[in-house]
């Protein structure tokens, strides 16, 4: 049994070039994320007065956060909470839902298990925007429009996840562990949650990490779904911020928007910080498997 | 009303398509709303009784005015939200009929909306509440803005009768005269491009508010509505004087491309890169909230002409309307009464806005008003004229809004190719006709 | 045959399991754990096709209430549209050019932070999959200002090179957009391979060492095969992606309406003809061929993958 420790353990002699070649690829990723950085330490007239990767006359960062978060009886702040609210329970459900079906899937023989897989790619396949009105409609004969639950039902669902489960399951979970938990009495619910869910931790992660990010950008369904400024999430409230200034009663606030953006970013990279940890030692448990 | 009644259809769905659809979809009269009859005694009974009312606005001036208004009549309740600016609010309002319901009592629509909303029956007649006999409380064109058939749907509550807003000092540096007329602007046009090419006379990319506006100026009425017949004609005379003058900025790539209400827009007109634009006469407030960089620097004149007699036209403007959805129509109706006729119309000028009514555009307190960022100008004079001098005759197309959709996908190729506007505008009305067959209309 | 060949062997890609394995034999227990998602999949996913299915067949004048079964006349009517096929044919442009480039880079970017020949790897790791926590909005708002020719990064680039490429003029748009989506995907690409990678177990690499491989046969006899599987669903996931491309040229469409037409996208189309002329029939007709196409091409990819695997 072999343990690797975060490297591949062949030649882990650094390369200066490859480590270039690749800082080139980095400036390409972080050049927007510096200007959105430097961005948030204007104000509104240094925006449009200054270069765009330089900073402005005055420093402005934390008197636009400070307004970011008061702006309007600091609503942002409830977006935030919203956010927190669809994440947690939609990318926690969705990551819950695909995790067990990927492991029933991967598992069990059942009859219409082959086909499930194409259904599933059949109708991700269909443009979701183009269902807005149909889905806006039922989930309105529903009562769910302009509720909580219209952002949440939808973002249980993860193709994807369930994809990465499935093919996940099939290899992490042997089979022979099932079989000795079922002579051992257990039930298969009781097995699922003590005997693969661990075993599938490290795929889980994974999937957690993005439902998590989908549901954080989640945009186009909140924005058909809710008319009500106090539920929208982040983005689509900083959309509103955005679109504000156009028209004859234009309020641009590009501050305000940049630096909402900021803030938008930042929980998901602490999150992706501390997920990461998790995930690397998941992924260095999943390969003892073998 | 509109196709399908939601419900009905989904349960249709399930047993059959087939099923004689024509007949039990179309089902969902107008008549399943609020409205029903009415008159202005009944609105002050409603206010009397109190209740709760939602309203759909983006406008800013709203919160204090719902805030007067709950104070006055301490029954009523208010729910104010923005549910997005513009196409957002629409599609949203949109899809809030479509359900049958969902949606607010009392929403804002700008005026060449209102006719998409108005004619399927979608918003209340106010006629009813005796609301017509407010029409010379208003200006003409706001009030012919609010009417649709043979209905009222809606009291103005601000208007945008348009004047040209330029940079005195980029006048003053190419030692230009403010143009009169359009061919003095073009000359000026001219002269700015070839003294520096960094600079132009105005930016337009292309923006289907500002066509039909300046066609609206040029006095051509190339949308015309009766019922469900209509008449779309884009080279009528009206829009063949304004291409004329402006295919020579296009063509000659003499105006900037910069899209409107950018942030690169606001910067162009901070710094001196666009020498002038024609707006509506809500345009002082942006200026001054933000583009700080131009105070001092802009200057009001009335919009130029194709003969030198003043004549201009609306650029913008909304009203609030009751919806047929509205559970209290009585209550919403009296809500738009008190923000656009009665007291609610203070709290607006306060914000800044620019009134419809005739009153406070003959106010010598608004009249007269300095402006600081103006240099000390006195716009409201120049903006107040303009505002007895707007063309009139012009109607928008009951399904404007998309045609403003479209607008991009035909006249903007004009502008992407700097070619005749012409060709672009025959596209636009083409698709219109297409449209407006498929949808029912009849059209010319 | 070597070890680490024989082992690529029994691992075969990151297929569904293939029949003739060992199975459970409590085998319609399966469903309680696949019923629930399918449960909320039907109501969220296949409800709304039903319906929009339903909606194809009829078609509605919106200002004046009548609706009438018109049978297969819209499917007629989209395969006969300019429009549709403009851009259906933008997409596949699209589809030919960002995804192959998109992917490159992703699987050469893990190739790279598994190689543990970066200085810093988790810092790479880290920035490279950033981008694509951006929400999609802030994304384009971001580039926008890089491609703004006036203020933006652009003019001063042109400035530089004495070029005058406008990224948002109608020749540079498309790969414009295919700039902003190979930004935002690549990190997400490469993390989906570089966690396959992870799973191959450090046997196989002591194996290959043991038959003398050199790094860049490591790469290619063992990583790449090793990929396989996730190469396949993460292009079947590509073209879903850029069939249903919307947001960003949607959100560009703001800043350049002339450029970005309302049929720019398929996807695009199908939502301007609902939210703009309400045309909610041929809408739903759009998007039903449009989930027919895309799923027809990503079964022929995922055909030709697995017969590649097989080989």
């Amino acid at each position: 049994m072999t343990r690797r420790v975060g490297t591949s353990p062949l030649a882990p002699r650094r390369s200066p070039l490859l480590t270039a070649l690749m800082a080139l690829f980095l400036v390409y990723t972080l050049v927007p994320l510096a200007w959105l950085i430097l961005s948030a330490t204007k104000t509104q007239a240094d925006l449009f007065s200054s270069p765009g990767l330089w900073v402005g006359d005055e420093f402005a960062f934390f008197s636009n956060v400070r307004d970011t978060l008061t702006y309007r009886d600091g609503i942002f702040l409830r977006w935030l909470a919203n956010t927190l609210l669809y994440v947690v329970v939609g990318a926690g459900g969705a990551t819950l839902l695909a995790t067990a079906a990927g492991y029933g899937l991967a598992k069990y023989r059942f009859p219409g298990r082959r086909a499930v897989f194409a259904v599933i790619i059949g109708a991700v396949a269909v443009p979701g925007t183009a269902l807005a009105v149909p889905t806006f409609l039922m989930f309105s004969n529903m009562g769910l429009t302009n509720t909580v639950w219209a952002i949440i039902i939808p973002s249980l669902i993860s193709p994807f996840g369930l994809y990465l489960m499935w093919v996940y399951a099939a290899d992490a979970v042997p089979d022979e562990l099932l079989e000795a938990a079922r002579i051992d009495g257990a039930g298969e619910i009781r097995i699922f949650f003590t005997v693969a869910l661990r075993l599938l931790a490290p795929g889980i992660v994974t999937v957690l990490l993005f439902a998590v990010v989908s549901t954080w950008n989640n945009y186009f369904l909140p924005l058909i779904m809710l008319s009500e400024p106090k539920l929208y999430p982040l983005t689509v409230g900083l959309t509103q911020w955005s679109a504000q200034a156009s028209g004859a009663n234009a309020q641009p606030v590009y501050n305000l928007v940049v630096t909402g953006s900021l803030l938008t970013i930042a929980p998901l990279v602490i999150a992706f910080l501390l997920l990461q940890r998790f995930w690397q030692s998941g992924l260095s448990a999943g390969s003892v498997k073998q | 009303m509109l196709i399908i009644n939601g419900r009905r259809s989904r349960r249709i769905a399930l047993v059959a398509a087939a099923l004689t659809a024509a007949s039990v979809l179309a089902g969902c009269g107008s008549d399943d709303g609020g409205g029903g009859g009415g008159t202005a005694a009944d609105l002050d009974a409603a206010l009397e009784e109190g209740g709760t009312i939602t309203y759909w606005t983006w406008t800013p001036s709203a919160e204090a005015q719902v805030a007067a208004f709950e104070d006055q009549y301490p029954k009523v309740e208010v729910k104010l939200v923005n549910a997005g600016t513009g196409n957002d609010h629409y599609t949203k309002l949109q899809n809030a009929i479509k359900a049958g319901s969902g949606g607010p009592d009392v929403a804002q629509v700008e005026y060449k909306a209102l006719p998409q909303f108005a004619l399927p029956g979608d918003l209340v007649d106010l006629s009813q509440y005796g609301f017509d006999e407010f029409e010379s409380d208003y200006t003409p064109s706001t009030w012919a803005s609010v009417q649709a058939g043979e209905g009222l749907y809606g009291l103005p509550q601000d208007s945008g009768p348009m004047a040209l807003f330029y940079n005195q000092q980029i006048f003053d540096e190419h030692k230009l005269e403010v143009p009169t007329t359009w061919d003095e602007y073009v000359e000026a046009a001219r002269t700015i491009k070839k003294e520096d090419p960094s600079q132009c006379i105005t930016n337009d990319s292309g923006d289907a508010g500002f066509t039909t506006s300046m066609i609206w100026q040029a006095g051509g009425t190339p949308f015309q509505a009766d019922g469900e017949n209509v008449t779309i004609d884009l080279q009528d005379e009206g829009t063949q004087k304004w291409t004329g003058v402006w295919n020579q900025l296009i063509e000659d790539e003499l105006v900037c491309t910069i899209p409107g209400w950018t942030e690169e827009w606001y910067k162009a007109l901070g710094d001196g890169t666009i020498a002038s634009i024609g707006l509506g006469a809500w345009a002082p407030g942006v200026f001054e909230q933000s583009v700080p960089d131009g105070a001092g620097k802009w200057r009001v004149a009335p919009m130029p002409t194709y003969d030198g007699q003043p004549a201009t036209a609306e650029n913008g403007g909304s009203t609030q309307s009751v919806l047929e959805q509205s559970k209290n129509p009585a209550l919403a109706a009296a809500f738009v009464r008190w923000l656009n006729h009665d007291e609610g119309v203070e709290p607006f000028l306060e914000s800044g806005g620019f009134p419809a009514t005739v009153a406070d555009l003959q106010d010598p307190a608004f009249v007269d008003k300095k402006s600081d960022y103006f240099g000390g100008q006195q716009v409201n004079q120049v903006l107040t004229e303009a505002a007895t001098q707007v063309v009139e005759g012009w109607q928008y197309l009951p399904y404007q809004l998309y045609a403003d959709t479209i607008y991009g996908d035909t006249v903007g190729k004009s502008y992407q190719t700097h070619t005749a506007l012409e060709d672009g505008l025959a596209a636009w009305q083409e698709a219109l006709v297409k449209y407006g067959d498929e949808q029912g209309f009849s059209v010319n | 045959m070597t070890r680490s060949e024989r082992i690529r062997e029994t691992r075969g890609g990151g297929r569904p399991p293939a029949p003739g394995r060992r199975w459970s034999r409590s085998d319609t227990k399966g469903w309680i754990f696949v019923g629930p998602f399918l449960a909320v999949f039907a109501l969220t996913f296949l409800s709304p096709i039903a319906y929009a299915a339903y909606l194809s067949l009829f078609r509605a004048q919106a200002f004046f209430g009548t609706t009438q079964f018109v049978g297969l006349d819209n499917y007629v009517d989209v395969f006969t549209d300019d429009k549709f096929w403009d851009g259906s044919l933008r997409v596949l442009l699209f589809f030919v050019v960002q995804v192959p480039i998109m992917l490159g880079l992703a699987l050469v970017a893990a190739l790279a932070i598994d190689s543990a020949r970066l200085y810093g790897t988790s810092f790479f790791r880290l920035f490279i999959f950033l981008p694509y926590a951006v929400p999609g909005v802030v994304a384009v708002l971001m580039w926008g200002f890089m491609y703004g020719t006036n203020f933006g990064l652009a003019a001063d680039l042109n400035d530089l090179f004495g070029t005058s490429i406008a990224p948002l003029s109608s020749n540079w748009m498309l790969a414009s957009i295919a700039n902003i989506v190979t930004w935002e995907f690549v990190g997400y690409n490469m993390l989906i391979f570089y966690s396959a990678l992870r799973t191959v177990p450090g046997e196989i690499y002591e194996a290959a060492a043991l038959d003398g491989a050199g790094a860049m046969r490591t790469v290619l006899s063992i990583k790449i095969p090793a990929l396989r599987g996730a190469i396949l669903i993460a292009t079947i996931f590509s073209i879903i992606g850029t069939f249903q491309l919307f947001n960003e040229p949607n959100i560009l469409r703001t800043l350049e309406p002339n450029v970005i037409t309302t049929y720019y996208t398929p996807n695009l189309y199908a939502y301007n003809l609902s939210f703009g002329g309400q045309q909610y029939n041929y809408s739903a007709t759009v998007a039903i061929v449009m989930g027919l196409l895309t799923a027809v091409i990503a079964y022929a990819v995922q055909l030709r993958g697995s017969r590649e695997a097989m080989k």
